[in-house]
């Protein structure tokens, strides 16, 4: 693997919010992005003016870099609008990181927005099927994951119970976290007894489907101390894919978050012991697993075994997904953005009844499509730099 | 110029009841879905090969739809030739496919088009 450089520790996140989420009727998903903009931007004194590199991506508007732009009467030098799903966002933030070195903006802004839950009732999904897909139906993305599931079942003799622990810890989380959407309790026998949607995949292995938007303002490492008290550097950033449809996976158990892991690790210069904190993007209950595995916190095929417990909930030894997580928290099509806030706040200290004490350094990883795109953020405090 | 049009021919052999793959003259490697160029190598010295059928079980999945609509299969198969393809195995109850199943193709209709089905190969006649 080619070393590639990157600024490590040069750009910092200064603000981060989430907003609407849960259900906001009568708000269209541009509102929404621009409602949890302004907010974040006010956290640090600044206004839409201010921001002259916009990355964003909204679920129903192909065009939302322009759409968002012109709703805030802004001319950005940057306008970022990539699409490679849930992902996308923590790409946003590999490129601002770029930009920001490069001098070629000084305010970015990262923005996402959905209403699927008051308009749609279900996920938002942009990916056509082929004509070579298309006629065996196969509900997507959901059975997309149960055919990864089922792969991984057959080669790693995961027990539903071991996935079971991920949503139980996801939603023991939730409990600690006032804006999720999910906190009444979860049991085991009564995530075993949900319904099946694609097999081995139940409605408890699924993500939700909310209404919801986050932002996050991110500067040069220099000005971010004149405008935060916590700012939190962006110490490696990475993506990779591999496929889009699950059928191109080249193995349907390991993901290209094997690269994106250890390219954003090697360019941080730490280790997965380092890390206090985990943001993984869980649209599913095998994505945590296979992202614990190939992002180095535990060896591929022990996933299961890691998770048993309450090793990833609270109280455990590794905090994983301290907001809810997309299972039980807030799940607006794409997700990708609340990794990174959520990590944000907790190396803040603004996570309230789920602080994670002495928390110094975290990861955020985003999945985009059928479990095709992978992208990886190292974050820390001042103290890591 | 290439004057391929990978949808179309493929599609048309399978309408004729044939079901073919492409391969590259210069790699000898089948690959599916059909394009107009080999995957990495961009080779365009493409040919369409018929394909034996056989393949194994990789994933599957029973997509269980609300009721009335029955349950129904959807499988990974890895082709003989090394492409790996979507499909639907019929002839057995849905929850009893396995991975590592070997299977046959067959081309079947549904909605009035033709469609790539595969069977068990040990219920095969």
């Amino acid at each position: 693997m080619t070393h590639d450089r990157f600024p490590r520790g040069k750009s910092a996140i200064v603000a981060a919010t989430t907003y609407g989420m849960g259900e906001s009727p009568g708000l269209s998903s541009m509102d929404l992005a621009v409602s949890a903009s302004v907010r974040a931007l006010e956290q640090v004194a600044l206004v839409p003016g201010d921001v002259d590199g916009l990355f964003i991506g909204l679920p129903d508007d192909f065009l939302s870099g322009l759409t968002f732009a012109e709703y805030l009467g802004i001319q950005p030098r940057v306008t970022e609008n990539n699409r490679t799903g849930g992902s996308a966002f923590l790409t946003h933030a590999m490129w601002a990181a770029l930009a920001i070195e490069a001098g070629q903006c000084e305010v970015a802004l990262i923005a996402y927005g959905s209403n699927q839950r008051t308009t749609s009732g279900g996920l938002v999904n942009a990916m056509r099927p082929t004509p070579y897909e298309a006629p065996y139906r196969l509900a997507r993305p959901v059975g997309a994951y149960a055919l990864a599931t089922s792969r991984y079942m057959h080669e790693y003799g995961l027990k539903r119970e071991q996935l079971g622990a991920v949503a139980l810890a996801a939603r023991r989380w939730a409990q600690l976290n006032p804006d999720a959407l999910m906190r009444d309790s979860l049991t085991m026998e009564e995530y075993l007894k949900s319904r099946m949607v694609c097999d081995p995949i139940s409605v408890r292995d699924c993500c939700l489907v909310t209404d919801g938007a986050a932002a996050v303002v991110m500067v040069s490492a220099d000005r971010a101390k004149h405008l935060a008290k916590r700012p939190v550097y962006l110490l490696g950033a990475a993506a990779a894919t591999d496929h889009r449809d699950i059928t191109s996976m080249p193995c349907l158990t390991t993901t290209a978050a094997v690269h994106s892991g250890a390219r954003a690790f090697a360019q941080a210069g730490v280790t997965p012991e380092d890390i206090d904190v985990v943001e993984l993007y869980d649209a599913f209950t095998i994505n945590t697993l296979l992202f614990l595995e190939d992002l180095g916190f535990c060896r591929k095929g022990e996933g299961g075994a890691f998770v048993e417990g309450g090793r990833i909930a609270p109280g455990g030894a590794l905090p994983v997904n301290t907001n809810g997580g997309g299972l039980s928290c807030v799940h607006p099509g794409m997700y990708g953005l609340f990794t990174i806030v959520e990590a944000t706040q907790q190396l803040m200290g603004l996570a309230g009844d789920r602080q994670v004490a002495d928390a110094r350094l975290a990861l955020a990883h985003g999945n985009g499509g059928e479990l095709s795109s992978q992208a990886t953020l190292i974050l820390g405090t001042e103290a890591t730099l | 110029m290439s004057d391929l049009s990978p949808d179309n021919e493929y599609f048309t052999h399978l309408s004729q009841g044939r079901f073919m793959l492409q391969r590259s003259r210069s790699s000898g490697r089948c690959f599916f879905y059909p394009r107009v160029a080999e995957p990495v190598t961009g080779a365009r010295d493409l040919e369409w090969v018929a394909a034996s059928g056989r393949g194994t079980v990789h994933a599957t999945t029973v997509v269980r739809p609300k009721p009335p609509q029955a349950p129904y299969n959807v499988v990974l198969v890895d082709l003989a030739e090394g492409p790996r393809i979507m499909s639907r195995v019929e002839g057995v109850p849905p929850e009893t496919v396995r991975i590592g199943m070997a299977v046959q193709a067959r081309v079947g209709i549904q909605d009035d088009k033709p469609i790539l089905l595969f069977e068990p190969l040990e219920i095969q006649s």
